[in-house]
């Protein structure tokens, strides 16, 4: 028996600590710089004739901070918890994941600073200037490395799931990164990219896509693979269909980008073959989400009594919904209608909100109980929680379809003379009420967060304190 | 044999499942292919360019078309362009404005690339080709229209209304969600750093603006007592009217 207690792998769990808390802080803060800039397009007055807090220099930090800050903490939170679980084995450099953690957050400081000062190259969700995507570049590989070795030095036969998912963004990561930000440096603070007009478009749009794709959707299906059976206490449903999932995602992600393009100056036959690779993704991408939910199979009560669990769930309904809609938007007819409107911000919402973030939210739950050793200072809490997620979820997704269809057609509309009914102002101008609509769902959205942060901050209080007053007998 | 050694896919996944350079390999080359196959062949293949597409290239030889592409003779400044000519570099103010415009984000609301849609046509003009933002690195075609489509706005309004909208577009669009711009007036342009600016482009490996010396010397008297919002007006009436685009003819493949 004592053996046994002594065999445990002790792993290197501080810096997943650190991870976890920094993701919690930044979906706190991403989402309540979305909320800000959702009122300014609301309420123009918000911009308040500062040029630092313009809508056009606050969307950039956004995305970055919900992105890379949040999105980014998360995966090497769980990057590095769930290569070691899995593995049996301690990190390969436990220095180099510290190197990962103060590395990134370093780029997000710079980010927090350079892109309010209008310091960009314009290309979305790449606007850091090239100082910075050094830096990314470099972590990003630090991470890689770190975690690709711990994969290689496991004590298990085979490589689990969620760690082939994590292998493939790593790598397509690096890809998108190095090839997108090439750029011709004028200054520490100004650059040009190497790429111009429709190769430039169709270079950003693979990376554009592809940091969904990959970042956003590999990763946290990485994520996925391994927490809900986790909180589920279940095998996953079946490990072919995950076979078939990972291969399917891994080779066809890559082709979407072009379907953002359609009917522009780039050729017909690139955004008709990402149309077509789009919607054949949405056969793995269900088996993806099936594979999640049937996990549970047996074990559906659970929900009744785990929050934790409720999260997963809606996250992988949301997974589902949005692989549906997404396809559905790069069918050219669609797509006529839909691009250049909010239906597309909607539709990068209902995957961000509804699927990353909850199925990040979940998995941070799951890792706070384990990683401090304790529950959570108030369930009740996680539930509200999770109610105002979905709430405002679903509010702000309401309103971006309604916006969207309705800009869509505005534009699109004709009179009996054969004149365009609408002015373009006026459209701006019905979108007003959705506009503000949206802002109220993501007010609940941020709310959540907040009870989040409270929440969790107190679960390490607590165990702290616990763990102290533990510490005295062993004294004695 | 124990549960480790059993197969549950094929032997290939097996393997890969057990190997982890093996697993990296795979997916790398895996993750290679879409990118390469939809993205290479827009460096190669002619049609993808409207100056270089057989059909157009015929016919603006044959003199049926206007150039696509402004055909600068010796001894010609930029100066000594005019709308219709064909896509050319952009002048310096006109840079420096465009520079502006990328630090204030207004790709993020305003698109620059009309689709070939008759509602588009009516209220924003001729479609746009791939040849008219050849010299935009990066590009500017945009993906939100919060505000209206840009690629044509050149000539359509005045300097001065472009002033008065920029520094409060609710004075003249009262139901507008834009920011007020009227601090782009308290900034000079600097000319040293334009400079700079425009040779970087044209040291770019992909279609470098053509600058001659001279056109890089000229941005110091170009900018001479030049806001940053003489400027961003200056590249917004640059917009949109290098091509003249003659009625019927296929300009996209």
């Amino acid at each position: 028996m004592e053996a046994a207690q002594a065999t445990p792998v002790k792993y290197d769990m501080e810096v997943v600590r650190w991870f976890s808390v920094a993701a919690v802080i930044y979906l706190v803060v991403g989402t309540l710089i979305g909320v800000y800039i959702a009122s300014e397009l609301a309420w123009p007055f918000l911009n308040f004739d500062i040029p630092y807090i313009t809508f056009g220099r606050l969307r950039p930090l956004h995305t970055n901070a919900v992105v890379f800050a949040f999105g980014g903490c998360t995966l090497m939170a769980t990057g590095y918890y769930m290569v070691q679980r899995t593995g049996a084995t301690r990190l390969w450099s436990n220095g180099l994941a510290w190197f990962t953690f103060w590395g990134w957050n370093l780029i997000i400081v710079l980010a927090v600073i350079t892109l309010p000062l209008g310091i960009t190259q314009s290309k979305e969700y790449a606007e850091l200037e090239w100082p910075i995507d050094i830096l990314i570049a470099v972590v990003w590989l630090a991470f890689g490395l770190n975690h690709i070795m711990t994969v290689a030095i496991r004590k298990t036969s085979h490589i689990y799931v969620s760690n082939w998912f994590t292998m493939s963004m790593i790598i397509m990561i690096t890809y998108l990164h190095v090839v997108n930000s090439l750029a011709i440096p004028v200054s520490l603070t100004k650059s040009y990219s190497i790429f111009s007009g429709v190769q430039d478009a169709m270079v950003q749009w693979w990376w554009g896509h592809n940091a969904v794709g990959f970042y956003l959707t590999a990763g946290f299906l990485g994520i996925m693979y391994y927490f809900v059976p986790k909180q589920a206490n279940r095998p996953v449903f079946s490990y072919r269909l995950s076979v078939l999932h990972f291969w399917a995602l891994t080779f066809g992600y890559v082709w979407l980008g072009a379907h953002h393009l359609q009917y522009t100056a780039l050729p017909d036959w690139t955004g008709s073959l990402g149309a077509a690779v789009s919607l054949a993704m949405i056969i793995p991408s269900w088996g993806g989400a099936m594979n999640g939910m049937m996990t549970l199979s047996g074990a559906w009560d659970r929900l009744r009594t785990d929050y934790i669990m409720r999260f997963l769930v809606v996250s992988l309904a949301f997974y589902a919904m949005s692989t549906f809609e997404g396809p559905v938007m790069s069918i050219k007819t669609v797509n006529a209608l839909s691009h250049y409107t909010d239906w597309t911000v909607g539709h990068v919402h209902s995957g961000a909100l509804g699927w990353v973030a909850m199925v990040a939210i979940g998995a941070l739950y799951h890792m706070v109980k384990k990683l401090w050793n304790t529950e959570m200072y108030s369930d009740n809490l996680v539930n509200v929680h999770f109610w105002l997620s979905t709430v405002g979820t679903v509010i702000y997704v309401v309103a971006m379809w309604v916006s969207g269809i309705m800009q869509g057609l505005m534009w699109r509309d004709y009179d009996e003379y054969g004149a365009l009914t609408y002015t373009f102002v006026e459209s701006v101008a019905a979108m007003h009420p959705y506009y503000a609509m949206r802002a109220i769902g993501g007010v609940i959205f941020n709310l959540g967060a907040w009870i989040m942060l409270y929440n969790v901050v107190m679960t390490v209080r607590k165990a702290g304190a616990a763990r102290d007053t533990n510490a005295i007998p062993v004294k004695a | 044999m124990s549960d480790h050694d059993k197969i549950y896919s094929t032997k290939f996944q097996d393997n890969i499942e057990r190997n982890t350079i093996l697993m990296f390999v795979v997916t790398a080359i895996a993750l290679a292919v879409g990118g390469i196959v939809e993205i290479v062949p827009l460096f190669y293949l002619d049609r993808t360019m409207t100056h270089l597409s057989p059909d157009v290239k015929s016919k603006v030889t044959s003199k049926e078309i206007a150039p696509i592409i402004w055909q600068r003779k010796a001894g010609q400044s930029l100066d000594d362009w005019k709308p219709g000519d064909g896509v050319r570099p952009y002048k310096p103010l006109e840079l420096a404005g465009r520079d502006v415009y990328i630090r204030e984000g207004c790709y993020l609301c305003h698109s620059q690339m009309i689709r070939p849609f008759r509602d588009e046509k009516d209220r924003y003009g001729h479609y746009s080709v791939s040849s008219e933002s050849m010299y935009d690195h990066p590009f500017q075609w945009g993906s939100k229209r919060t505000g209206p489509d840009l690629a044509r706005v050149g000539g359509k309004y005045s300097d001065e209304w472009h002033r008065r909208h920029l520094k409060y577009p609710r004075s003249v669009v009262p139901e507008s969600v834009m920011p007020n711009y009227f601090f782009l007036e308290k900034s000079r342009i600097d000319a040293e750093q334009l400079k700079k600016n425009m040779a970087a482009l044209r040291s770019m490996p992909f279609y470098p603006a053509p600058y001659t010396d001279a056109d890089i010397a000229s941005a110091t008297s170009a900018v001479e007592g030049k806001t940053e919002m003489d400027a961003v007006i200056a590249y917004l009436q640059s917009l949109g009217n290098h091509i003249k685009f003659s009625e019927g003819v296929n300009y996209r493949d």
